[in-house]
């Protein structure tokens, strides 16, 4: 099948890449730009292991075509530290043991920074609600609520 | 030294440090299964049975092999033949022979260019089945009528004239139930029903393979124990065990679904096939429809109660379904059922029976939680009915130690007692209900397991120290094997670096399972650290010319002692470790062995459950674990553990099941269908970490991963069932089930 050429941003970085129409962008970022840190726990957008924001929206990259993120910004796990300067969503998940096996945890702390960025003083309620759309099998949330809370304290007090 | 004395007072262990994997998984860098890539690499994709049960007539691939970019397609002709015992069963279930015997069993396979073409190429493969009668449901085909599924399949421990299907029998006890039953002042008998769930570990199995026709292979995987897939590989591909090596690839959730093999054997020999490397990654409706499930169960349960409180017998009868393959864990049912009791009357019944479903894999303590839920449903029923409290019962007849147990043992130290105080003198326990609640509370058991168990320790001349071991990380061990390494050597967390090594680089290791990992390879990290401290200590004596036995290991430092004592300034590890190449060459330390003190466990849960009665719908507004840790060496993940057991539990309890339709194939094989717990679900949940030390451990450890899914089934069942007014007997208790028990109450 023919493939579709693509430019994109991706974490800040102009990116360009081919790719066959049935692809999704899920499958461009792990297979083709080697950014394996979304990860596939369904295909059906279902789990949110995927998740990525496009435009600044969290979506499911699992259910975004490659050939959509044609002219968009596209933002992965990957470019969320500062350098050598983890965010304090990444400082928390790690300081609170909120991961186990930790494949959920790119999804969980992409959701949970699309949160804090439209809403830095969330309810408990609030992130459980935000958060349902990312299954975690390992640690039962307390502990993943608990970081992304706390990180909300420490992010509202340095700003 | 006084090295086998058991330590109690902790430096390090017992705290709470990072992680040395949480940077690589807070950023994406971890490399998990999927995450692999090789020179040349192919796709693999694999063709499933759409029925039940059906003869495979024909398999024609010649259009698939036609295809461009196609370039291996397998069926069972490219496997290893001969395979008997459970070699043969895993052969038979990774790749169907004459018979499919499941919806989603694996006929054929095929590698190509890429992961689309793969798929493409797979709808090509076509294949003629004869269709046969089937059966799924466990009561059902142990019936006379029912379809016969794989005819001798039966161990010798049958009874004569059961059904075909049931191929394992156990039976365990001891005292007179009879005359236990006919001293109670309550009978009371019931049965239950619980249906299959799946691990639903989030990452799907995933492989990259390479065999060559000279029979040397490498294997990288997601799985619990390498060493298991390199042995089950070798034999069913035919090849010799030592030239497969494989690696463990970072774990994303296994909790038992992940100790056998599934894809990994076709993508080796789709790669020898090929001669190219190829990839595997299962997609989320073949990992339900092929992979996991636990066990669906029917069981019968009976106890006999006087007025006080006290249990006179006790019997229960557990069938489990295992899918088309002998292993469902019934005897391990049957065996924990009456655990937490010191019953002088007890006897327990297991049926093994095969049914035409995937061939169930291990899920967290495998069988205990029906087993607790059936048995813990009858003691509420008691409590209720003789108007005991439901924690005073427990107590009083509480296992402890010395205790004979209900399936043979006598108790060492265990913390079952322990644990019902904590849970009686919880402000939980007493908190007042709110209207439409129910307070539920569940004792639970697991044996724990040790397994063989090889670990090495390696100093570097700037004195730290890599740690090499070999079951698969699947919950923070790392961190905890650290901890143990720097306790017992004296130095800081952060010096010590540990690796899951690769089957080449490391004796035989079994399977991350049975909540061995920080016990066993714990033990063994302790041992292999006390085996270098005994050679620095001989190199600090050789240097000073004083006997080996007069010296002493105290804080990181060889120090003289006895007659010696404050001759010498001690000598720290990186001073004995930055000339040891002059003074003997390398030192590290190692172990190998089985260890086989693994303390069981007990814990104890507290649940309140509300239920609509409009809906039939149940929320849990509060949780409690309480569960003896024996020595929490990292204190968060132990909790972490806790917490994970139970939303698993919630989960089972009140919405995860298999749902097989008339054609016997699975109708919910999506996570949209088949729901597990999500965020907005699940309150936050209280741990309480019990510390009876296990005296099977230097410092005291217990497996802790397992337990805690044993007691939620029972304990929101019965929360549930007080809230709700009607008692619950068959799980899961969704919305429907509940209003139709509503119903029926009227």
């Amino acid at each position: 099948m023919t493939k579709i050429h693509v430019t994109t941003t991706v974490n800040g970085d102009e990116t360009e890449f081919l790719c066959d129409p049935r692809e999704t962008l899920l499958d461009v970022l792990r297979d083709r730009l080697n950014l394996t840190g979304a990860k596939e726990g369904c295909g059906t957008g279902d789990c949110g292991a995927c998740s990525v924001t496009m435009e600044g929206r969290l979506v499911c990259s699992c259910l975004v075509l490659g050939a959509e993120a044609e002219g968009k910004d596209i933002a992965t796990v990957e470019g969320i530290a500062d350098g050598d300067t983890l965010h304090p969503l990444q400082r928390k998940f790690i300081e609170h043991a909120a991961l186990q096996c930790g494949i959920c945890t790119p999804g969980i702390l992409v959701a949970a920074k699309s949160l804090l960025e439209k809403n830095p003083d969330p309810s408990e309620t609030e992130v459980r609600y935000w958060l349902a759309g990312n299954l975690c099998r390992c640690t039962g949330y307390d502990k993943i609520i608990r970081a992304v809370m706390d990180a909300a304290t420490e992010m509202r007090e340095a700003s | 030294m006084a090295l086998d004395d058991r330590k109690s007072d902790f430096t390090f262990i017992g705290t709470r440090p990072d992680r040395p994997d949480g940077l690589d998984k807070v950023t994406g860098r971890a490399k998990f299964g999927a995450d692999a890539v090789a020179p040349g690499m192919l796709f693999g994709a694999i063709v499933r049975s759409p029925h039940a049960h059906a003869r495979i007539v024909k398999i024609d691939t010649s259009k698939a092999e036609a295809m461009k970019g196609v370039k291996a397609v397998v069926t069972r002709a490219d496997f290893a033949t001969g395979l008997t015992g459970e070699f043969w069963n895993v052969q038979e279930n990774v790749m169907a022979g004459d018979t499919a015997l499941y919806d989603g069993h694996a006929v054929a396979a095929v590698a190509a260019n890429s992961a689309l073409d793969a798929r493409d190429a797979a709808k090509l493969i076509e294949i003629e089945y004869e269709v046969l009668p089937h059966v799924t449901d466990v009561d059902k085909a142990m019936e006379a009528d029912a379809p016969v599924i794989r005819d001798g399949t039966a161990d010798g421990s049958v009874p004569e004239g059961m059904h075909p299907n049931v191929v394992r029998y156990h039976e365990s006890g001891h005292g007179d139930v009879a005359a236990g039953f006919a001293a109670a002042d309550l009978v009371i008998e019931d049965s239950f029903k619980t249906e299959a769930t799946h691990q639903g570990y989030i990452e799907p199995h995933a492989c990259l393979a390479s065999l060559g026709a000279d029979g040397k292979g490498e294997l990288w995987c997601t799985t619990q124990g390498h060493w298991y897939a390199q042995k089950h590989c070798a034999a069913l591909l035919g090849i010799e065990t030592s030239q497969l090596r494989v690696t463990a690839s970072e774990i994303g959730g296994g909790f038992g679904g992940k100790t056998t093999v599934f894809i990994e054997p076709v993508a080796l020999a789709l790669s020898r096939k090929a001669n190219r490397p190829v990839k595997m990654v299962m997609s989320r409706s073949e990992v339900l429809r092929a992979t996991g499930p636990t066990s669906s169960t029917s069981m019968d349960v009976k106890i006999g109660m006087t007025k006080d409180g006290t249990i006179t017998a006790a019997e229960g009868v557990f069938r489990l379904q295992g899918g088309a393959f002998p292993g469902a864990p019934m005897e391990f049912t049957a065996m924990c059922a009456f655990a937490p009791y010191a019953l002088e009357n007890v006897r327990q019944v297991g049926y093994d029976v095969i049914a035409n479903r995937p061939k169930q894999a291990a899920y967290r303590a495998p069988g205990s939680p029906m087993a607790a839920f059936a048995v813990e449903s009858v003691i509420d029923l008691l409590c209720q009915q003789l108007d005991l409290d439901p924690v005073e019962v427990r107590l009083k007849n509480a296992s402890k130690k010395g205790t004979k147990a209900s399936y043979g043992p006598r108790f060492d130290d265990i913390g079952l007692v322990e644990c019902l105080e904590a849970a009686r003198d919880h402000p939980h326990y007493s908190a007042q209900l709110e209207q439409g609640q129910g307070r539920g509370i569940s004792c639970g058991f697991w044996f724990n397991h040790g397994g063989e168990t090889s670990v090495s320790l390696a100093l570097s001349e700037d004195g730290t120290v890599q740690v090499s071991v070999g079951t698969p990380d699947i919950g923070g061990s790392r961190a905890s094997m650290a901890l143990m390494a720097s306790e017992t050597l004296g130095i800081p967390y952060e010096n010590i670096r540990v690796t899951i090594a690769d089957t080449a680089t490391l004796g035989y290791n079994d399977v991350s399972h049975g909540s061995r990992v920080t016990y066993a390879s714990g033990l063994a990290t302790i041992k292999a650290a006390q085996a270098a401290i005994a050679e620095m200590c001989k190199r600090a004596a050789a240097k000073w010319g004083i006997p080996e036995d007069a010296v002493k290991w105290e804080d990181g430092c060889a120090v003289p002692s006895g007659p010696n004592a404050g001759d010498f300034e001690p000598l720290a590890m990186a001073d004995i470790t930055a000339d040891m190449g002059a003074t003997g060459g390398p030192i590290s330390g190692h172990f190998e062995a089985t260890p086989e003190g693994a303390g069981v466990s007990f814990g104890v849960h507290i649940v309140d459950a509300q239920v609509d009665p409009e809906t039939g719908k149940t929320s849990i507004p509060r949780y409690t674990v309480i569960q003896d840790a024996g020595k929490a060496i990292h204190p968060a993940y132990v909790e972490g553990q806790f917490q994970g057991g139970a939303a698993q539990g919630i989960g089972w309890a009140l919405n995860e099941e298999y749902v097989y339709g008339e054609d016997g194939r699975l109708q919910n094989a999506v996570f949209l269908d088949y729901r597990i717990p999500v965020a907005s679900d699940l309150p936050m949940i209280d741990t309480v970490i019990v510390e009876v030390p296990n005296p099977g451990h230097p410092y005291g450890v217990r497996g802790v991963g397992e337990t805690g899914i044993v007691p939620p089934l029972a304990a929101i069942a019965n929360a549930v069932s007080r809230a709700a007014g009607v008692r619950m007997f068959e799980l899961p208790m969704s919305p429907p089930r509940i209003l139709a028990a509503l119903k029926a109450d009227g």
